[in-house]
């Protein structure tokens, strides 16, 4: 259920990325490479596991959702730290700027 | 197990080699203006993308090892480790999944950089300029 989580995300990010302007203000290209590069190493487990044991492809229950939606905001979490850390917008410069003053 | 450890590996190795590509394009960027803009950044920001597929993967990876039980976080920081006959199949699974894993990500790599410089070329047989500003992957 994960890969189909992240694989669904790495689809959704990249037509966000896509649209966005070409400066990419916001690093979407960078979170869309995060998801692109997980759900191929899970594609790859995926493929090699079902090659090797069989059984589902796909554990579709509650703690393989959970775990999908968990690496979503993990993935999530670290765009927002390289955002923050780029600050485009430089929201974090004036929130510093100011208290500095 | 710990197949994320390859990849690991390998991300460690070209981000080392990032580096050295970004110092020796800086130092060859220091001609003209133009020819500095044409160089400047255009292997580090390909390496940039491949190391962020790679440690991405192998952040979501580890995260996903950890829910599963499989990495904890005392040492030996892998449960195979501590578990009798596990070690075979574990650096067996690094061998083949986790190379595996990484030579997948340095193929879609490679189709990525083959489509930016596809993209660079035709752009560029346009308008010279134009071609300078094409890029893909963004800021990653």
């Amino acid at each position: 259920m994960w890969l189909l989580i992240t694989a669904f995300a790495a689809v959704l990010v990249t037509t966000l990325w896509y649209m966005s302007p070409p400066a990419d203000k916001y690093r979407l290209g960078f979170l869309s490479l995060i998801y692109w590069g997980a759900t191929l190493m899970w594609l790859v487990d995926h493929v090699m596991a079902y090659a090797q044991e069989g059984g589902a492809f796909f554990e579709i229950d509650a703690r393989a959702t959970g775990l999908g939606v968990s690496v979503l905001i993990l993935g999530l979490v670290v765009w927002l730290i390289r955002l923050i850390i780029a600050d485009p917008k430089r929201i974090t410069k004036a929130i510093l700027g100011s208290r500095e003053r | 197990m710990a197949c994320f450890a390859a990849p690991a590996a390998v991300a460690i190795v070209t981000i080392i080699v990032q580096r050295v590509v970004k110092k020796k394009e800086e130092k060859e960027g220091a001609g003209s203006a133009q020819q500095h803009a044409r160089i400047l950044g255009k292997w580090t920001k390909r390496l940039r993308w491949l190391n962020t597929m790679l440690w991405g993967g192998v952040i979501l990876l580890a995260f996903e090892h950890i829910w599963h039980g499989e990495v904890v976080p005392w040492p030996p920081f892998l449960t195979a480790v501590e578990t009798p006959g596990e070690v075979g199949p574990m650096l067996r699974e690094i061998l083949t999944y986790g190379l595996t894993m990484t030579l997948v990500i340095l193929v879609a790599w490679g189709i990525l950089v083959g489509i930016a410089e596809f993209a660079e070329r035709r752009v560029g047989a346009q308008s010279p300029t134009d071609a300078e500003n094409t890029e893909i992957g963004g800021g990653a």
